[in-house]
């Protein structure tokens, strides 16, 4: 019988199968850090229990890390104690952590890949919802909560119902691939199905526009999936899978046979049903540009803010929910998306805070001054991202524009750490999500991919990058 | 984990959709290393103003709701962030049961994991319950909510069913299979 890809990696990972009920899946990679694995590993000590599996199992702290210098104490003590806690489980358990000093510091979701720890075929989970990022690599990679956690801590498994199969396709060529990228496919996506339209699904990316991709804007897209509501999100591996991962630190020995069976193996078979399937036409995207609480509430930078009730489509939940969001935003329906002015601009998160998002919003700001009326600030991946961006001299680009050019770490995709808006103040982010309060109490996010934000950087305000020249 | 079985009480009605864990619980309290204490930051933002002064238009702070159990609410509950300390804010505030048309899959599933009975009804039933205001009592068991003039039956999952009902520690569970997940291991090269 015809499988999906999904279904291929979901079958070779079954420990127990029952008749009615979940199956027990064996997990290739657990990632830890220090926000929600204190409680899981309390919960193993309670019990005396151990970690099963300390080879498969990796920690970093990334979502409550100063953005400032490193050399200095850590002022908040409660992010200062959880970060202390994390080593002192990684001692006492045997994790290995790349620390606060670590030159492999950083973002979970971005060290996993750069580190080869992410594999094709894999199942990967962290107690974090954008383990979907994962995914980019044909993983099967989902976000769980803390007790779960503890459970593969203990086991290496996890009992999981099974999740049906979703077949979104993006279809054609962009018009433009600079201005309107990987950050705008998937906010269009979400933009039409709904940030539930996912739920209890493993979303398959295909088409030809997701083939051609880099493996970096592959995983902007599967990164956001979760905003859409789904378990996960995944892509076939290709040639570009296995040339990113090849050499990398952590990468099996027998690394070039393990790519010769996922070349034959990891696909989704000819023709093969999926239980669902939405299309959307590259061509017909523009750079998006959210204005609303939730990630679906999002338009064309073209287009005006919208009314609840067009917004809403007769749902009356949706149109007191769209009142709200404006309401919160301080914003008015048919405003045009351009004249809103921004406070703040944060390039960073797991979303997009990749070595190819910070070069290409660099290409913008170079030789030019940010708008006195903004703060702006660049938050790399990872130390590693960060290294290759100063060799690459975008550190300078950024620095002589006007931004801050900080230590990696989530920073302000959830002002954990220092890293946060004030109340009313409004910014352009690459992050993942524009939930009320998300970047600070009080604060107003609008999501944008790395070269809208840089662009509104220099402007004050939203400016359509198709116009600008970007060769 | 405690057990669960059956809770009669009066409904808070949340009239909102796709609230996420954010709001649940903001992020400057996820610091904490343990998993109780977590009530007094439920609905932070909604429920205080500046931190501090309760906000009158916020449900949870009518004093008709304080000794409530359950929590209705719409679409698409506990989306977002996979943060557990969403279930346990809701816990440790005093909620056991909580009603929506339906739900994020990680808060779903973190619910079970603390005694939490996340329950899925069509959304012409959870209307229903918006217009009831006296007490309801839900029966695991039975799979019934019951109101002074309706019986609702909802659907779980048996396992999940089971898992509520007697208290168990699922690791506990799954070590019972540790053999099969050795022979796994030994099974597969590693990868």
């Amino acid at each position: 019988m015809s499988q999906t890809l999904f279904e291929k990696i979901w079958s070779s990972h079954i420990v127990l199968e029952q008749d009615n009920g979940p199956s027990l899946l064996y997990v290739d990679r657990h990632l830890i850090h220090e926000v929600t694995s204190p409680q899981a590993f309390d919960g193993l000590r309670m019990n005396k229990r151990m970690v099963r599996r300390t080879d498969l199992t990796f920690a970093t702290m990334d979502h409550n890390v100063p953005t400032t210098d490193r050399s200095l104490p850590i002022v908040d003590q409660i992010s200062s104690k959880q970060i202390q806690v994390l080593e002192k489980n990684c001692k006492d358990f045997g994790i290995e952590l790349f620390d606060i000093h670590s030159p492999n510091q950083g973002i979970v979701h971005v060290i996993g890949p750069e580190l080869g720890m992410t594999l094709p075929g894999a199942t990967i989970v962290c107690g974090d919802s954008h383990t979907s990022t994962h995914g980019a690599f044909g993983a099967l990679a989902f976000g769980i909560g803390t007790s779960d956690v503890e459970h593969v801590l203990a086991t290496q498994c996890i009992w999981m119902e099974k999740p049906t199969t979703f077949e979104i396709k993006v279809e054609g060529k962009r018009k433009n691939p600079h201005a309107v990228t990987a950050k705008d496919i998937i906010l269009s996506i979400i933009r039409q199905i709904g940030t539930a339209g996912g739920t209890g699904t493993v979303i398959e990316y295909r088409g030809e526009t997701i083939s051609d991709l880099t493996m970096e804007q592959r995983m902007t897209i599967c990164n956001m999936s979760i905003e859409a509501g789904a378990r996960a999100g995944l892509i076939a591996p290709d040639e570009k899978t296995f040339e990113f991962l090849r050499g990398k630190k952590y990468v099996p020995k027998n690394y070039d046979e393990l790519v010769s069976y996922w070349r034959e193996n990891l696909k989704s078979d000819i023709g093969v049903h999926f239980d669902k399937s939405f299309t959307l036409h590259a061509d017909k995207i523009s750079p998006q540009v959210s204005w609303g609480t939730n990630p679906a509430m999002t338009t064309d930078v073209t287009g005006t803010v919208p009314f609840p009730e067009e917004y809403s489509k007769g749902n009356p939940d949706e149109e007191k929910a769209a009142h709200k969001a404006l309401q919160y935003m301080n914003l008015k329906p048919g405003m045009q998306i351009t004249d809103i002015s921004l406070d703040r601009i944060f390039i960073g998160s797991c979303t997009n805070s990749r070595l190819e998002d910070l070069i290409e919003a660099s290409k913008i700001i170079k030789g030019k001054k940010i708008s006195s009326k903004v703060h702006a600030m660049v938050v790399p991946g990872s130390q590693l991202v960060k290294k290759q961006a100063e060799q690459l001299g975008l550190d300078k680009i950024f620095k002589d524009a006007g931004f801050e050019w900080r230590e990696s770490g989530c920073s302000m995709c959830l002002g954990m750490n220092p890293d946060i808006l004030a109340s009313g103040e409004r910014c352009a982010s690459t992050s993942n999500r524009n939930f009320e309060g998300r970047q600070g109490a009080g604060g107003r996010t609008h999501l944008v991919s790395p070269i809208m934000a840089a662009a509104a950087a220099l402007a004050g305000h939203f400016v359509d990058v198709r116009e600008l020249d970007l060769n | 984990m405690e057990s669960f079985k059956k809770i009669k009480s009066i409904v808070t009605p949340l009239d909102k959709v796709n609230v996420d864990t954010d709001q649940i619980i903001p992020k400057q309290f996820l610091k904490l290393v343990q998993k109780t204490g977590f009530g007094q930051y439920l609905f932070y933002d909604w429920r205080f103003e500046n931190g501090t002064k309760p906000r009158e238009d916020f449900v949870l702070n009518s004093s008709k709701y304080y000794d409530s159990k359950i929590l209705l609410t719409r679409d698409n509950f506990g989306c977002g962030s996979s943060r557990e300390h969403a279930a346990w804010a809701l816990l440790d505030y005093g909620f056991r049961v909580v009603i929506a048309p339906s739900f994020a899959d990680i808060f779903y599933n973190n619910c079970f994991k603390n005694g939490i009975l996340p329950i899925m009804l069509d959304s012409q039933s959870v209307e229903k319950l918006f217009n009831n205001s006296s007490e309801i009592e839900v029966d695991l068991l039975h799979q019934t909510i019951t109101t002074d003039d309706i019986v609702i039956p909802f659907e779980i999952e048996s396992h999940r069913k089971k898992t509520l009902l007697e208290g168990l520690d699922d690791i506990a569970v799954t070590l019972q299979y540790e053999d099969k997940i050795t022979m796994y291991e030994k099974s597969k090269p590693k990868l």
